[in-house]
């Protein structure tokens, strides 16, 4: 089992009547209506402070992301955060986790492949290159791209990403989106041939073909709760089996917030507020900002619009702290409530690498710190070796990050 | 109403079969839909009175076949496409309108084919971009169904409208409707993305045809403002407007529309 911290680096301290004085949180919000720039100095400190704490106390990896014009995270250059955090844990084992360098919005894209390899040269091989296909609101609103072009680039972003990685002579690149005379990578990456690769999805079942076709580590990141989480995780390990493909839960990874208290009963008020402000304001948005037309293939909307697989954003609204815990949005509790949960869904959605998120919504740096510590100090040590007995590779964990322990199969082999 | 019959015909040197709906008899007309989508309204059917109309689906659009987007990469690509598609139904010669998305398609395709037609009808066409009156595909994608309902009609509540924008009862029904709605958006928006000022201002003053520019004086979709851009760009264009109209005239004021083409074809 792997585990790593995840941080999305939300604005903290939005207004308490943000969501009924403001119609979104993405997009078009001012930034100076509700936003004080010394306090977003802060929150990167704190972000960069949190994850590297995390790394400390036995996390072993650390997540960061990229979205842009929002309050809801702003961590606008994964890059850039990831580089300080291998700085700051070298001598360490701990996974660099770049989920990630979105390669659409980059161009030309093989500005992540340099930028990918040069982080895993600071980190002497901790790092895995993520590959988000990216928001479609970020594809199209922000970044000013066709919603329907953003699959096509991204296929074509990543074959050139890794044809870069990989080829020993400089090359041309005669793509439908990009064209370069020459591409000659400097540096190449430190592990070889290139970077575990894993790609964070939510709906769309296009992206679990892209996975499969490629043997990568599907990262399934839900607003939504691992209690509904059956019908997309189901869809992707039967896509694994079509495609003749081993249920090696490394081949999984899931996010959830994760708050621990001293009591089952003390969790709500410690941790209630913080996520009602992760659902009422960070997410507060008109829906079709997520999904511009073009943004998912024909046959993906078709599964969406039948299946309705999720709550709509007003339902999101009315839910309470009760509701967010019961669903398994989040995971709260004392620690061995909070092992007890975590292991659960970690054997339902057969996962492999899952990933934390100890800060959410508006929750203070202080206390963030103090729960990285609860997680850290009594919940990881009891679900770091659940998969060990079936003997799983994790083949998609960076060369010099920390091994898995060896298993009895494994040593057999 | 008129029985619509479908004829398909190949485009870009096999690549690309576009779908056309045909009703009526006469002189021919070329209509092409908006962003919305085809539909065949009254407007059509009354203009298939005297005219063999002819209205294709945009590529991609056609329920059920909505590959044919994969064709399409430019703005360039579609006007070449169209461009075969008149010589493939024998239009040496044309009456051309177009909606909103369409009014675009239109101008570059009568900019491009410049003698092939006749006459131009463009009802509220997106295309033109001035500072002073900016819009985005954001303006009609980044909206709720319901928004969707406020932006685009002076009254939604009326028969026609409602008629066109309400979803069938059946869930499953309604998935493959909203569906066609959205696919269909994102199919047009791929050519315009994120603003639809691909150049036809230098392109649009040879368009030859005598062309009638008609907005609804309610429009909140695009500016008002470029009902005079479109007018003063046109080499030979007049200005119609429709009070208590948004920018779907063919809904909204069916009857005076057609009126007005009528005489605009007659002239």
């Amino acid at each position: 089992m792997k585990i790593a911290a995840f941080h999305l680096m939300p604005y903290r301290d939005l207004p308490e009547d943000f969501d009924k004085t403001h119609d979104s949180a993405w997009f078009t919000l001012p930034f100076e209506s509700v936003a004080d720039r010394k306090l977003c100095a802060e929150y990167y400190n704190h972000t960069l402070d949190e994850l590297t704490y995390a790394a400390e106390v036995g996390f072993d990896g650390v997540c960061t992301n990229e979205h842009h014009q929002n309050a809801y995270g702003f961590m606008v250059n994964p890059n850039m955060m990831g580089s300080v955090l291998a700085r700051a844990t070298r001598g360490k084992e701990t996974a660099i986790i770049q989920m990630g360098e979105t390669s659409v919005f980059l161009n030309p894209p093989n500005r992540v492949a340099e930028e990918y390899a040069m982080l895993d040269c600071i980190s002497e091989g901790r790092m895995v290159a993520g590959f988000p296909v990216g928001l479609g609101g970020d594809f199209a609103y922000s970044y000013g791209m066709a919603p329907m072009e953003q699959r096509g680039r991204y296929r074509e972003a990543h074959a050139l990403i890794k044809k870069a990685w990989t080829e020993k002579e400089q090359f041309a690149w005669n793509g439908k989106y990009y064209q370069l005379p020459m591409v000659n990578l400097w540096p190449k990456p430190y592990q070889e041939p290139h970077p575990p690769v894993w790609v964070p999805g939510n709906a769309s079942p296009s992206t679990w073909d892209f996975v499969t076709e490629n043997n990568y580590c599907y990262c399934y990141l839900t607003y939504f709760g691992a209690k509904g989480a059956g019908t997309i995780v189901n869809g992707y390990w039967d896509k694994v089996e079509e495609a003749g493909l081993d249920r090696n839960p490394y081949r999984m990874g899931y996010l959830v917030p994760v708050g621990v208290s001293a009591t089952d009963e003390s969790a709500e008020a410690e941790y209630g507020r913080h996520i009602e402000y992760f659902y009422h304001k960070l997410l507060h948005m008109p829906e079709q900002y997520l999904l511009p037309p073009g943004h998912m293939t024909h046959s993906s909307l078709e599964f969406l619009l039948k299946k309705r697989p999720f709550p709509s954003y007003d339902e999101l609204n009315n839910y309470k702290y009760k509701h967010f815990e019961e669903n398994e949005f989040l995971v709260t509790g004392s620690a061995a409530t909070v092992v007890d949960k975590l292991k659960s869904i970690i054997k339902r959605l057969n996962v492999g690498n899952l990933m934390i998120l100890p800060q959410f919504g508006s929750m203070p740096h202080e206390q963030t710190m103090e729960n990285i510590e609860r997680i850290g100090k009594d919940v990881l040590p009891h679900l770091k070796g659940i998969w060990d007995d079936e003997g799983w590779e994790n083949h998609w964990w960076p060369q010099n990050a920390a091994p898995n322990k060896p298993s009895k199969k494994n040593k057999a082999a | 109403m008129h029985e619509v019959r479908t004829q398909t015909v190949p485009t870009l040197g096999g690549r690309l079969d576009i779908t056309v709906n045909v009703a009526g008899k006469g002189d021919p007309v070329v209509y092409l839909h908006s962003a919305g989508g085809f539909y065949w309204d009254d407007f059509l059917d009354g203009l298939a009175d005297n005219h063999t109309v002819y209205a294709p689906f945009f590529p991609g659009t056609q329920p059920d076949v909505p590959e044919g987007i994969e064709q399409l990469d430019e703005l360039w690509d579609a006007v070449l496409a169209y461009d075969d598609l008149l010589d493939g139904l024998g239009l040496e010669s044309t009456k051309l309108i177009g909606h909103s998305f369409g009014g675009l398609l239109a101008s570059e395709l009568a900019a491009q084919r410049r003698r092939g037609i006749e006459k131009l009808v463009l009802i509220s066409p997106i295309g033109l971009y001035n500072d002073d009156h900016p819009y985005t595909c954001a303006n009609w994608c980044a909206l709720s169904f319901d928004q969707i309902l406020e932006t685009l009609f002076y009254d939604a509540d009326t028969p026609r409208v409602k008629k066109r924008m309400t979803p069938p009862s059946d869930p499953d029904a309604a998935a493959l409707w909203t569906r066609d709605f959205i696919w269909t958006l994102g199919c047009t928006g791929k050519l315009i993305w994120p603003i639809p000022d691909k150049g036809l201002n230098k392109r649009i003053h040879r368009i030859t045809a005598p062309s009638l520019v008609v907005w609804g004086e309610d429009d909140a979709l695009i500016p008002t403002a470029y009902a005079e851009e479109f007018k003063a760009a046109l080499p030979n264009a007049d200005l119609f407007w429709l009070s208590q109209c948004g920018h779907e005239p063919p809904l909204e004021q069916t009857e005076k529309l057609a009126e007005r083409v009528a005489t605009f074809f007659a002239a």
